[in-house]
């Protein structure tokens, strides 16, 4: 490998007060390519994702990000790593132009100006946004935040885009639309980080997948080998102990 | 009652309310955006007062001082934070604090005063940041509580400050209008409509603030979001400091308006400031317009009750308390277990 | 007892020595002692319940005013100004607490403000009273033919006082009711749960409180013989609460240490600021606020932790701590069979099906628009463990504060041990017969396991605060914290017993959860995330338990990511997805569901 990985993480160890949830952690997302993190409820996969931002504090190892030890979260996003939570912490009383908007700053303050063009863009990606341009977000139904959310990530020209579970609670045809976008996103040549409970289609459109069980990488491979390899399967649905 | 006398003191009513109305929007506006219960706004209303009267009688106030000393502080204190930072710095609490000090001792001598009054607004806005960045900010995790306390112990420093600065005789501002109108039988005092005009002109001049300019909407997203506005790239700190320096600026604001009705002394700002509250706690620490309401309700309930029953005006203004929260407290549940 | 002789002996101390001090000190030392009582009152209400009140030097000048009133005026002897003092505190307190009672404490704290003010502008104005001039001539205490006219007897008499509500306070917080009220600060939902009524109980603090205050004044109007309403100002109610966070407001010693440094402090700074400066100002209030922020800053916990750290103690090394952690949590002895023998095979359940304990019928709970459960039905026998399965947002956890009582549902009903089926308070479900945990545990994590447990025992028990306080408790305190004892030695918790809860990894915590519910003696057990973060062992020892608590006829519904942990133990799984349920069987059949599988896997995009 010449270049180095946008996002490196080694040995990560995170957690909440006494208790330690990540014992660990090692991945590398490669410039340009989307990686899955996929594995049970209680696997450490939000931790992960707020200790890789600085909204918890890093307990042992390292987080390298461009190449350079990460930083706070305002120091993360700065330099362009946006996370999309799992909450989607929209602004809900504002309208959905407005989370937009402010999704934008990070590039307003490095100089950019064409908000218009930035918006264009995004709702060329989610039509149904457009729409509802001056509606509260909170009004919005569950899909839609997700699209607002996701777009009010890409409003800021993410270098790395971190998605924690994008299809949490959606219903199936959403769920699919998400995943469209994902895959188009990736079709760019936008780097990802997705954490996901659904398995088969995280698996589907990443290059390379990693499996969190218990604070730590059980499985790791190539994304297709990984989800041919019975052992994922297991992990959310228990072993069969009798084959009915 | 004498119709006139009823009038006399609606319009009364309505001039003190407008004020209490700033200052409830001033309390809305840092509660949301901090959780910080800012007590101490009232007695920045007062160093607004007492610091343009004082510029009136050809004195440089000593809150000018304060603003050198605090500015210096936090120009040292910016000095570990990098290049940038640092340009940043100078540029607020170095190149800031010497013009307005420059112009206050070259111009307090005039005793011109819209200029005092300005001056007055340009001195004790900063202190807002400066007192967020100095009190609050070291403890910005604690609790509501723990804040509000700090806040009841901020207010005994100003109160002290004021004293030493100001001394304990209370002092007028100059109006910004002496008119008096008639109308048929009825007078109406000019600085009561610049009162009111303020009042509108600001609640305008922030509706646009918070509707149409990206710091005003970063604003709104830390009270909405707080995570939000963290993965969007909204500082902490800078919103913390602008809600502050909004609060100071409306709290001078508020006591140029009232300091030319009223002479105050240095801890007159307290009370006033409560009123605010009583007015905020109405809209329950989070409606605008319920406030709004509160405030103007406080106002004229207060301006009639000195009519009728002058020695109990407090208690009959904070008795009206009792079934708003009544209310409140039956129409929301318990909202016990949140931090 | 050493903690008593403790207090008598420091209290005594601070008591008698003054006494032969110059008589300044004696008036300093007495109004150290009267200021311990109202923080005393605020420790219980602020450090210990989480409510923060700027009023409390009201309710010294109600008392104070009532005993000068009926004393001086009225020829009554003190007793009577004491209880009539006491009675008029108290229910002012009463109905202001009423009144806050379901505002969120910064809603308490503000209106105390505006109470403090009104009360302070009464005292004032009020022409019996005699507002600023003040009421002189205040009988001093007697009793008998004893009289505490002599202001050294007098400063005895307070802190014999001081003594006695000290010693009252650490036994109220050694009781079944001081375990409750700790609940009060932030745990409220888990008090409920184990039955407490923490509104009752809140109000009830806030008296207490406010006795204190009123005793303080009691004694106040007859110390100083005098009395004008400048001491019961605002800014006393301020200084008061200061006191409180400067000693530290967790601990009954913060009280008189705080007081100490508060009168001492401002009484220093009274004497040295103005030579320092050269002019009578009032420099004092500024410095010593100054004071109070950097305390605030630096020692946000006050000063009390700090005399703690300097105090000796034997604490556990840290050999010892990851010793116990290596030591499973659920130490009963592992027989030979894995989990789940009895369920090993699908008949095995059906075999004997005990009474409907829990009925779910048709339930529907919206949040705004959404809807977080749509018409979900199903039961739980005796003696039967079902598992709620489903992704994240399948509206499990919902589900659960629905069935315990914490939301009513939108439509449908819930009807639990066969009652008619309408929506009921936790804390009267609890007491008919249903214990939970929590997904997010809640323990009082400063208290020893042993406390959070006994708190399970909560309901059983009948001592009210007087008798707390008095220790006449003792009987039924034994017996509580045994059977805490027992039901933690039976889920494994014997050698943790007195560590904080805090301090014990997550699946240990879980684990006391469990002993708090089963202290409840419940039929039903409502378990949320049980196995989540316990390791293999310890999981295999907590489906062993629940075999148990299955086989003596307990009801077991529990919601659990852990499929292996699921699939072996339970009898029957509900499946959940987007609010509905989509299955329902026995593991194998749920396992083989391709709903199921689709909900957990995804279907391919």
């Amino acid at each position: 490998m010449t270049t180095p990985p946008l996002l490196a993480l080694d040995g990560l160890r995170a957690g909440y007060g006494r208790v330690e949830v990540l014992h660990g952690v090692s991945l590398t997302v490669p410039e340009g390519r989307m990686v899955a993190m996929v594995g049970p409820n209680g696997a450490g996969k939000s931790t992960l994702m707020s200790a890789v931002m600085g909204l918890l504090p890093r307990r042992g190892g390292t987080v390298r990000y461009r190449d350079a030890p990460a930083g706070s979260t305002g120091q993360m996003v700065a330099a362009g790593a946006l996370l999309v939570p799992e909450s989607r912490a929209l602004f809900t009383d504002m309208s959905v132009e407005d989370n937009l908007l402010l999704g934008f700053l990070r590039r307003r303050r490095a100089g950019e100006r064409d908000v218009r063009g930035a918006m264009a863009e995004v709702f060329a990606i989610f039509p149904r946004l457009a729409e509802r341009r001056r509606q509260l977000a909170g009004t919005l139904s569950g899909g839609e935040r997700q699209m607002l959310a996701l777009g009010r990530a890409l409003m800021g020209g993410p270098r790395l885009l971190l998605l924690d579970e994008p299809s949490l609670g959606l219903a199936p045809l959403i769920v699919r639309e998400i995943f469209r976008v994902l895959a188009e996103l990736r079709g760019r040549g936008l780097s990802i980080l997705l954490v996901e409970q659904n398995v088969r289609a995280a698996l589907q459109i990443s290059d390379y997948g990693y499996v969190l069980e218990l604070g730590q990488v059980v499985a790791e491979g190539p994304s297709a080998t990984l989800a041919a390899d019975p052992r994922v399967v297991e992990t959310y649905l228990g072993q069969r102990r009798r084959d009915v | 009652m004498d119709p006139f006398i009823f009038f006399a003191l609606l319009q009364d009513g309505i001039t003190t309310g407008a004020i209490y109305l700033l200052l409830a929007i001033g309390l809305l506006i840092v509660f949301s955006a901090t959780r910080v219960i800012f007590v101490p706004q009232g007695d920045l209303l007062a160093f607004g007062a007492l610091t343009a009267a004082g510029l009136q009688s050809g004195h440089v106030p000593a809150t000018l001082w304060l603003l050198d000393g605090l500015s210096a502080a936090a120009l040292l204190a910016s000095l570990t934070g990098g290049v940038r930072a640092a340009g940043r710095a100078l540029l607020v609490w170095g190149v800031y604090p010497a013009v307005v000090s420059l112009a206050s001792v070259w111009l307090a001598r005039r005793e011109i005063p819209a200029v005092s009054i300005l001056l007055a607004l340009a001195i004790v806005t900063p202190m807002g940041p400066l007192i967020w960045r100095f009190a609050y900010r070291p403890m910005a995790d604690a609790s509501v509580l723990a804040l509000l306390i700090l806040s009841m112990a901020l207010h005994f420093v100003l109160i002290g400050l004021g004293l030493v600065f100001f001394g304990p005789e209370e002092a007028s501002v100059p109006a910004l209008s002496t008119a008096n109108f008639t109308i048929g039988a009825l007078d109406i005092s000019g600085q009561s409509l610049c009162v009111l005009g303020a009042a509108v002109a600001l609640v305008v001049g922030l509706g646009w603030f918070f509707g149409a300019t990206v710091q005003g909407k970063a604003l709104r997203a830390a009270a909405s979001d707080p995570l939000g506005a963290r993965l969007v790239g909204i500082d902490a700190g800078a919103t913390g400091s602008l809600a502050f320096g909004l609060a100071a600026f409306i709290a001078a604001l508020a006591g140029v308006l009232i300091g030319a009705l009223t002479p105050l002394s240095y801890d007159a700002g307290f009370e006033i400031g409560l009123k605010g509250f009583v007015a905020a706690i109405m809209g329950g620490l989070v409606s605008y317009p319920m406030a709004a309401a509160g405030a103007l309700l406080v106002g004229v309930l207060e301006s009639l009750g000195s009519f009728w029953a002058s020695a109990y005006r407090e208690v009959i203004v904070f008795t009206l308390l009792i079934p708003v929260l009544l209310w409140l407290s039956l129409r929301r549940g318990s909202d016990e277990d949140r931090a | 007892m050493k903690p008593w002789l403790a207090v008598a002996a420091t209290v005594a101390a601070l008591g008698i020595v003054p006494a032969l001090l110059p008589a300044f000190y004696v008036t300093l030392f007495g109004y150290v002692g009267l200021a311990s009582l109202v923080a005393l009152g605020l420790v219980l209400l602020t450090g210990i319940s989480g409510q923060t009140s700027f009023g409390q030097a009201s309710f010294v000048g109600l008392a104070a005013y009532a005993t000068t009133l009926l004393t001086k005026f009225a020829g009554a002897p003190p007793i009577a100004g004491l209880v009539v003092g006491l009675a008029v505190t108290g229910s002012v307190a009463w109905l202001l607490g009423l009144i806050t009672a379901r505002l969120s404490g910064h809603f308490l704290a503000l209106v105390s403000v505006a109470w403090g003010i009104s009360f302070f502008s009464l005292f004032g104005t009020i022409p019996l009273l005699r507002g600023f001039n003040g009421i002189g001539g205040i009988p001093p205490l007697t009793l008998g033919a004893l009289s505490a006219a002599n202001p050294r007897v007098n400063l005895a008499v307070i802190w014999a006082v001081v003594a006695a509500i000290m010693l009252l306070s650490a036994n109220l917080l050694d009781s079944r009711i001081g375990r409750a009220i700790r609940t009060l600060n932030g745990a409220r939902l888990m008090g409920e749960s184990v039955g407490i009524d923490t509104a009752r109980l809140s109000r009830a603090v806030f008296v207490i409180a406010a006795l204190y205050a009123g005793l303080a004044g009691f004694l106040f109007a007859h110390f100083q013989r005098f009395i004008s309403p400048t001491p019961f100002s605002l800014g006393a109610s301020i200084d008061y609460l200061f006191m409180v966070i400067i000693g530290g407001a967790a601990f009954l010693w913060g009280a008189p240490v705080g007081a100490i440094l508060v009168v001492v402090l401002r009484d220093q700074f009274n004497d040295w600021i103005p030579r320092l400066t050269g002019q009578p100002g009032d420099y004092e209030a500024l410095v010593f606020s100054l004071v109070v922020i950097l305390l605030l800053q630096r020692a946000p916990g006050g000063l009390m932790p700090l005399l703690l750290r300097l105090r000796p103690r034997k604490r556990p090394d840290v050999a010892a701590e990851t010793a116990s952690d290596a030591t499973p949590a659920l130490s009963i002895a592992p027989t030979g069979a894995p989990t789940g023998a009895p369920t090993g095979a699908p008949t095995a359940a059906a075999g004997a099906p005990g009474p409907e304990l829990l009925a779910v019928e048709s339930v529907t709970r919206h949040f705004g628009g959404l809807a977080a459960n749509q018409d979900v039905s199903f039961a739980v026998r005796a003696g039967e463990i079902v598992a709620l399965i489903g992704p994240n947002g399948a509206g499990k956890t919902t589900l659960f504060n629905v069935i315990s009582g914490v939301l009513p549902p939108s439509a449908g009903r819930v009807r639990l041990f066969g009652t008619a089926g309408g929506h009921l308070a936790p804390r009267r479900i609890a007491a008919l017969g249903l214990a939970r945990t929590f997904q997010h545990v809640k323990l009082l994590g400063g208290r020893s396991v042993l406390e959070n447990v006994a708190l399970g025992a909560h309901a059983s028990g009948r001592a009210g605060v007087l008798r707390c306080m008095l220790r006449l408790d003792r009987k039924e305190e034994r017996r509580i914290l045994a059977d805490a004892r027992a039901q933690a030695t039976l889920v494994g918790l014997g050698d943790v017993l007195d560590r904080p809860a805090g301090d014990l990894p997550l699946g240990q915590q879980r684990v006391v959860e469990i002993a708090r519910a089963l202290c409840l003696r419940p039929r039903l057990l409502l378990l949320d995330e049980p196995a989540a973060g316990l390791r293999l062992q310890e999981k295999q020892r907590l489906a062993l338990l629940l075999g148990q608590l299955r086989a003596e006829g307990m009801g077991v519904l529990l919601v659990e990511h852990d499929m292996d942990f699921v699939m072996q133990l339970a009898d029957r799984v509900v499946v959940m997805d987007f609010g509905q349920k989509i299955s329902e069987g026995l593991p194998a059949q749920v396992q083989a569901d391709p709903l199921v599988r689709e909900a957990y896997l995804g279907s391919v995009a």
